[in-house]
Order: structure tokens, then C-alpha cells, then sequence
């Protein structure tokens, strides 16, 4: 990559509005690199709609969005951006490495070989099982070791702790830990309360 | 990684998920051959009659056989989650989208293809229009399957798409089915069919330069 600039990403004055209910209004903040935010609030509070509206899934209500100081301009947001969400976003009938395959293919070769990322999330040796076989938790590391194949700057992560074990959990933080030592960023929402010592973390309640 | 790349990996992916779950192939092939097999019983034995609507047929069960295959397309994606990772892809959005309707096309429109002179033969269509059918087949399936996409992308959303999915596409699949069964009409009492062949050549050309940006638009839309 030859940028080398600060990457920032900003958020002015997000509103957002679903069926007549206000989730959230005049939300600010600002993500620089090395940093993580992590959203709270209860139930419907709007914390996975504003992941989606960083994720340009959603156009915000009002207010706007920038990314290195220009507004979001989607193929170079979307090369430095990877989202993992509510849903694994893997096929069940394909295996583990087929899956990861087409992962990097749609993005840009990272950090990590498949196989390396496949032993940092402790799923070495199941390349070649189908994805319907593995546990719930497993296919949830799968869908994090994406995130280590592929090049991106800013992680969006909705509950990753789902259904993961204490170990997996540990596991997550490291990666977590590592990514932003290594300049990168993250937004995050979580039930659990996360550990991560060295980095800074801004808390944002939504209720 | 290159955007070619990134095509053929979808490709690939959907070809290797069709082998994996045969029926989405298997159902609107056996369809197609069930429904132009029905016909003979149906009319009984008029075999002129028969011969006449051959071309009808076909293209009417081609084109049902399609839309039977159409909800599969981006429904499996949207429901574990893979589409939205196609569509945060750098990647441009309508040209992955085209390489799901490739992927579609080569598992449900071609299979037609290869049965359709068997199937015609067997409705008594005279040998020497074959070649116009299979043409008419090639040209226009794949149309079928872009312009279903936009369709099925728009749909894909609804918990119950289907009656509107049809309402939506079946309009828009008329012209090919006059175009191309009239066609295989005129091949068969022997008269150049240039003239229907080169509009179907300029529908198809339309549909694949046209049709994978509103798919994508109406993608992002049903995701939101």
C-alpha cells in the first residue's frame, strides 16, 4: 500500500430513524488508528444499525460519514473496511478452505496465508471439512480468520463473542490487540466486557 | 487480487455449491422434461397438431423452467450472510453479481440446452430447425436467468417474494418468448429466421450490459 496517511474515520452527527422510533441522534465521534470503539446499550438501541450504516449498508438519517477526511467513497472504504456480522457470511456446503478461497479472492491478500490464519484461530487441520459440520463457535472463529487473510484497516465486528469459549475469547483479544498495535482500528459491539490493556477504547451508550 | 479473478471465484464457488446441493439442478430440468412430455398425452394422437405448437411449448416450459430456478439465485447468500460480503467486495458489485448470473445460467439454462433436441424430436419437430432451436435456446436463456435477476434481487428481501417475483418478470421475459418461438415456427417451414435471430442476438447484448446494475442497486436495497 503506498498511502500513507493518518486513517481516520468520522462520524458527524449521525441520526437514525426506523419505523417512526428514534434510535439514535446527533451521534459524534472519531476513530483514529491504533483505536477501538465499543458500542453498548440494550437491546434495540440501535447498535447494530449503526454498524451497518458504518458498513454503508444504511445511509444514515442525517449527518455524515468520513473516511481519511473524504466522505465515504465505497471501493476504497470497502478495500480498507471488513465486516463480520450477525451472520457467519460463509456457505455451509463449501469447506473451510474453499470458504477462505473465496474470501481473498473478493479482497486483497493480507497479513496472513489461509493456512496461518487457520492456525491463529484454532482451526488448523479442518481445511477440508464442510462448514456444516463445524460447531457454532468454530464457524465463528472461521468467519474472523477473514479478517486475517485479507488487507483492511478498520474491523467491524457485530457480537463476535457469540458462542465462543473463554479460550476463544482470550483468543479474539489478542487478534484485536495485535491488529490495533499494527495501526489498524476497530468498532465493535459486545455483551461481554472486553479486556484489551494497551488500547485505548471509547465506550459509546446508545441508550 | 484482480477483479477476473474474483469473477471466476464466484463462478466457481456457485458451480461446486450446485454440485453439492444437486436438486437446485435436477428441479427445473425435470420440469422442463416433464412438462413437454406431458403434452403428447395431453393432446393425444394429432401429430400435426403437435408439430405445430412444438416451438410454443418448448419455450413456454423453458421459460416457466427458469422462473422455477430463480428464487435459488441470491436467496442461500442472503439467508447466511454471503451476499453481504460480495457486496463490501472493492470489487465493482454489478460485475460479481454477473458472475452469479453466469454461475446461474451454466447450472440451470444449459442443461435445457442439451435435452431441448431430444425433446423436440419427440414432439415431432422437423430435424432441419433443431439448429434454429438450440440457437434460439442459447440466446435466449440467458436473458431469462439476467433479467430474473433483477427480479429475484428486488424480491430477495420478502419473506413470501414469489407471487410478486413472477408478476414482476413475466412481463419482461414476453418478448423473448415471441421472438424466439416465432423464430423456431418460421425454421420450420424453412424460411431464413435472420431477422428474429438478430433481435435476440440485440436483447441479449442489452441484457448483459444492463441488467447487472439494477441487480446490484436493488441488492444493496433489499440488504438495508
Amino acid at each position: 500500500m503506498s498511502r500513507t496517511e493518518n486513517f481516520q474515520l468520522q462520524a458527524q452527527q449521525l441520526t437514525c430513524i426506523r419505523d417512526d422510533r428514534v434510535l439514535f441522534s446527533e451521534l459524534s465521534f472519531e476513530l483514529n488508528a491504533g483505536q477501538v470503539v465499543l458500542l453498548e446499550g440494550k437491546n434495540g438501541s440501535g447498535k447494530t444499525s449503526l454498524l451497518r450504516i458504518l458498513c454503508g449498508f444504511r445511509e444514515p438519517d442525517e449527518g455524515a460519514l468520513f473516511w481519511c477526511g473524504e466522505t465515504l467513497n465505497n471501493s476504497q472504504y470497502n478495500a480498507d473496511m471488513a465486516y463480520v456480522g450477525h451472520l457467519d457470511g460463509v456457505k455451509k456446503e463449501l469447506t473451510v478452505l474453499e470458504n477462505l478461497k473465496v474470501s481473498l479472492a473478493l479482497g486483497q491478500a493480507g497479513r496472513y496465508t489461509i493456512e496461518e490464519a487457520l492456525v491463529r484461530v484454532n482451526l488448523a487441520n479442518y481445511d477440508d471439512v464442510l462448514v456444516q459440520a463445524l460447531s457454532a463457535g468454530q464457524k465463528r472463529r472461521l468467519s474472523l480468520a477473514r479478517l486475517l487473510i485479507t488487507e483492511n484497516k478498520i474491523w467491524i465486528l457485530d457480537e463476535p463473542f457469540t458462542s465462543i469459549d473463554k479460550q476463544g475469547i482470550v483468543l479474539i483479544e489478542t487478534l484485536m490487540t495485535e491488529h490495533c498495535a499494527q495501526g489498524g482500528m476497530i468498532v465493535l459491539t459486545s455483551h461481554h466486557d472486553i479486556e484489551l490493556p494497551s488500547v485505548t477504547v471509547q465506550r459509546i451508550n446508545l441508550s | 487480487m484482480s477483479l477476473s479473478n474474483a469473477f471466476f471465484a464466484i463462478i466457481k464457488r456457485d458451480l461446486v455449491l450446485a454440485l453439492r446441493r444437486r436438486s437446485e439442478i435436477a428441479n427445473p430440468l425435470l420440469f422442463f422434461v416433464l412438462v413437454i412430455t406431458l403434452f403428447p398425452l395431453g393432446i393425444g394422437a394429432q401429430p400435426h397438431l403437435l408439430q405445430a405448437i412444438a416451438p410454443g411449448i418448448i419455450w413456454v416450459s423453458a421459460l416457466l423452467a427458469a422462473m422455477l430456478s430463480l428464487d435459488s439465485l441470491f436467496r442461500s447468500d442472503f439467508d447466511d450472510g454471503s451476499l453481504e460480503q460480495i457486496l463490501l467486495s472493492a470489487h465493482p458489485t454489478s460485475l460479481l453479481v454477473l458472475a452469479k448470473i453466469v454461475a446461474h445460467w451454466l447450472v440451470t439454462g444449459l442443461p435445457l440446452l442439451i435435452v431441448a433436441p431430444l425433446l423436440a424430436v419427440f414432439l415431432g419437430m422437423p430435424t432441419h430447425s433443431l439448429g434454429i432451436l438450440l440457437l434460439t435456446l442459447l440466446l435466449g436463456t440467458p436473458v431469462l436467468s439476467l433479467i430474473g435477476a433483477i427480479g429475484v434481487a428486488l424480491t430477495v428481501g420478502l419473506r413470501r417474494g414469489g407471487m410478486i417475483l413472477s408478476l414482476l418478470v413475466l412481463p419482461l421475459y414476453v418478448p423473448v418468448l415471441i421472438f424466439a418461438s416465432n423464430a423456431v415456427e418460421i425454421a420450420n417451414t424453412g424460411l431464413p429466421v435472420t431477422a428474429q435471430i438478430n433481435i435476440l442476438i440485440s436483447i441479449l447484448v442489452m441484457a448483459v450490459v444492463l441488467a447487472p446494475w439494477p441487480t446490484a442497486a436493488a441488492l444493496k436495497m433489499s440488504l438495508n
